[in-house]
């Protein structure tokens, strides 16, 4: 359309509008591939899958036969996973962005740690696979389990929970913090008593999203041994006997959901495609939900916070 | 801090030492503990540091097992890639064509339809046009790869059999394609970003001249806001040469240097997923190979990524 344009020095009016009516369209149009792209994505696994997906899919283990195959190890791992990735993740991408905008003076320190964050998030995440291989599994000796897949998808949204928890952070006007100070509070008293809580909102849309994305993940937890056929469950976290608690299960082999559905897609067979599109659907449905809330609290945010 | 100084000028009106005293060490025990959280907040920060110097370290300390046996000439002019074979080959450019192609088909996708749809949010669209279509954009970018992979393999590739009907079933075009979508959404989101922060009086100068929105959008926004835009395309090409799943699961395995998006061709990434799934024992030629071959995709990236953020730093700082 520009060619056109600007191949006639002197064009009409009219046609001026018609390259803009048609510019408008192109850009429907393109903004309705990446949207009938979700649809049609959402609607073959549904199609594909939904009559796999019942009581006894979600209660079962894998199996060669594809119509007894389930997914409780790979939900129950999910599960315990994003339990240590939130318990290590969260506080140290809180903890660093607090240091990051109330505490950090401007040296060539603050500087190195801002350009770390950045790079990390746009590190692809196999390499945080390699990462997990290399230094967990066989500098630490930590073993391909639970434990390690948690701690290096816990590294993993590290960068996404830093950027939001500093722009939630940022939010809050300096008058809340110089009211703090000049009622004798310490730096810390105003962070953890006012900075904190009027941004927890925020924070919290960015753990939901940063969560979102580690449990969708299957790049970075394939290298550090996670198999598509297990059939048992980790030990129960809580026992009957004196103390009641057990840790166990941070050492035990696991599977995850992206990694079932990755184990089903790479097998021959109508059958297992079946159970792929139904874990797909499972899947999808969680991380949009996830999402969705995520994008629903910061819309309210917006609309109750004015400062 | 007040209550500390009323309880010391208090002890001093009294002349009580040990009052005096008391005020000394809790305030003492203050600052001691306000340094310690500062100290505790700091090392926490410092996490991101000594998680890309272990990264570095990590895939260099393997790469020199694998360079010890392997000489770079090899490594970047052979063409063939089977360190698993009873006769090995060691060359990359095979996996880096594959790359190069399935982010090449991404980007011809992402590119002119993450930048056309960039400008009508920006210039054409109504603010509720824009407040429903960004959110529903931001969820394509959240599914998970792997189900995008499943949609490449039973999906898109099938559709595409009807247009070339020799297509083999893991091909490189499929993947392509669906990357491409995947990494639309952020494409758009950046480019958006920098077309808003071109000055609203430069278009007002062009409506003023009586241009149309789509040329004051042509001639006008998006020459200002070039550097933004390429800016977004290349952390777009960043995420593409990093894309594992959808390419493990359709573009195929086998190592093949071909620049036709139409055969099957594995990528780096896909390299390392298939040696992994496998059990190779940590020391040998093929454990190195995958942190050698990761090697060479994380300087791709790292190159990619600091080139994109300071060409996004130059778009700032104009205005």
């Amino acid at each position: 359309m520009s060619a056109q344009s600007s191949s006639h020095p002197h064009p009409t009016i009219a046609r001026r509008k018609i390259a803009e009516a048609l510019f408008k369209v192109l850009g429907l149009c393109s903004l309705a591939i990446g949207v009938g792209t979700l649809v049609l994505l959402f609607g073959a696994l549904v199609f594909q899958g939904i009559t796999r997906i019942d009581w006894q899919f979600l209660m079962s283990f894998p199996s060669r036969h594809a119509a007894q195959a389930g997914i409780l190890p790979a939900w129950v791992g999910s599960t315990l996973i994003m339990l240590v990735t939130a318990v290590v993740g969260v506080p140290l991408g809180v903890a660093a962005s607090i240091y990051l905008e109330e505490y950090a003076r401007r040296t060539w320190m603050t500087e190195l740690i801002e350009v770390t964050v950045t790079n990390l998030a746009g590190v692809p995440s196999i390499i945080y696979g390699l990462l997990a291989l290399g230094l967990f599994v066989y500098i630490l000796g930590l073993g391909e389990n639970i434990l390690v897949a948690g701690l290096t998808l816990a590294l993993l949204i590290l960068p996404v929970v830093i950027v939001t928890t500093r722009e939630a952070i940022r939010a809050i006007p300096v008058e809340i913090r110089e009211a703090a100070y000049a009622l004798g509070a310490t730096k810390w008293q105003t962070v953890a008593h006012h900075v904190l809580p009027y941004s927890s909102a925020g924070i919290l849309t960015g753990i939901i999203l940063a969560l979102s994305r580690a449990i969708g993940e299957t790049a970075p937890i394939v290298t550090i041994g996670a198999l598509t056929f297990i059939a048992f469950l980790p030990p129960a976290p809580i026992t009957t006997h004196p103390p009641y608690v057990s840790f166990d299960w941070l050492l035990s082999p696991f599977t995850v959901m992206p990694i079932q559905m990755f184990g089903w897609v790479s097998r021959p067979g109508e059958d297992f495609a079946g159970n792929a599109a139904a874990a797909g659907v499972l899947l999808v449905v969680m991380t949009l939900t996830m999402n969705g809330a995520a994008i629903y609290l910061r819309y309210r945010m917006r609309k109750q916070v004015t400062w | 801090m007040s209550k500390s100084i009323v309880v010391m000028q208090e002890a001093i009106r009294i002349k009580k030492p040990d009052a005096i005293a008391e005020a000394a060490t809790r305030r003492r025990t203050r600052q001691r503990r306000e340094g310690a959280i500062e100290g505790g907040l700091f090392l926490a920060a410092l996490t991101s540091v000594a998680a890309t110097v272990t990264i570095i370290a990590v895939l260099l300390s393997e790469s020199i097992g694998f360079f010890r046996t392997v000489p770079l000439k090899d490594f970047f002019t052979d063409t063939l890639w089977t360190p698993l074979f009873a006769n090995p080959h060691y060359g990359i450019l095979p996996l880096l064509a594959g790359t190069l192609v399935t982010s090449g088909v991404g980007l011809l996708v992402a590119i002119p339809l993450g930048t056309v749809a960039a400008i009508y949010l920006s210039e054409f669209s109504s603010s509720r046009v824009r407040e429903v279509m960004k959110p529903t954009l931001e969820l394509l970018g959240a599914v998970p790869t792997v189900v995008y992979g499943y949609f490449a393999l039973i999906v898109v590739t099938p559709a595409l059999q009807h247009l070339w009907p020799d297509l083999p079933g893991f091909n490189m075009l499929g993947p392509g394609i669906v990357i491409g979508i995947m990494i639309m959404p952020f494409v758009i989101s950046l480019s958006e970003d920098a077309m808003r922060a071109v000055p609203m009086v430069l278009r007002e100068g062009s409506y003023a001249m009586g241009a149309t929105r789509l040329q004051t959008a042509w001639r006008v926004v998006v020459p200002a806001a070039t550097s933004g835009l390429v800016a977004a395309y290349v952390l777009g090409i960043s995420r593409a040469v990093g894309e594992t799943m959808v390419v493990a699961i359709a573009a195929g395995q086998n190592p093949n240097l071909t620049w036709n998006p139409l055969e099957p061709a594995a990528t780096i990434t896909a390299y390392i997923v298939q040696v992994a799934l496998g059990d190779l024992p940590h020391g040998s030629i093929g454990y190195q190979s995958i942190f050698a071959a990761g090697l060479v995709l994380a300087v791709m990236t790292f190159a990619f990524n600091i080139l994109g953020h300071m060409m996004r730093k130059r778009f700032r700082e104009v205005y």
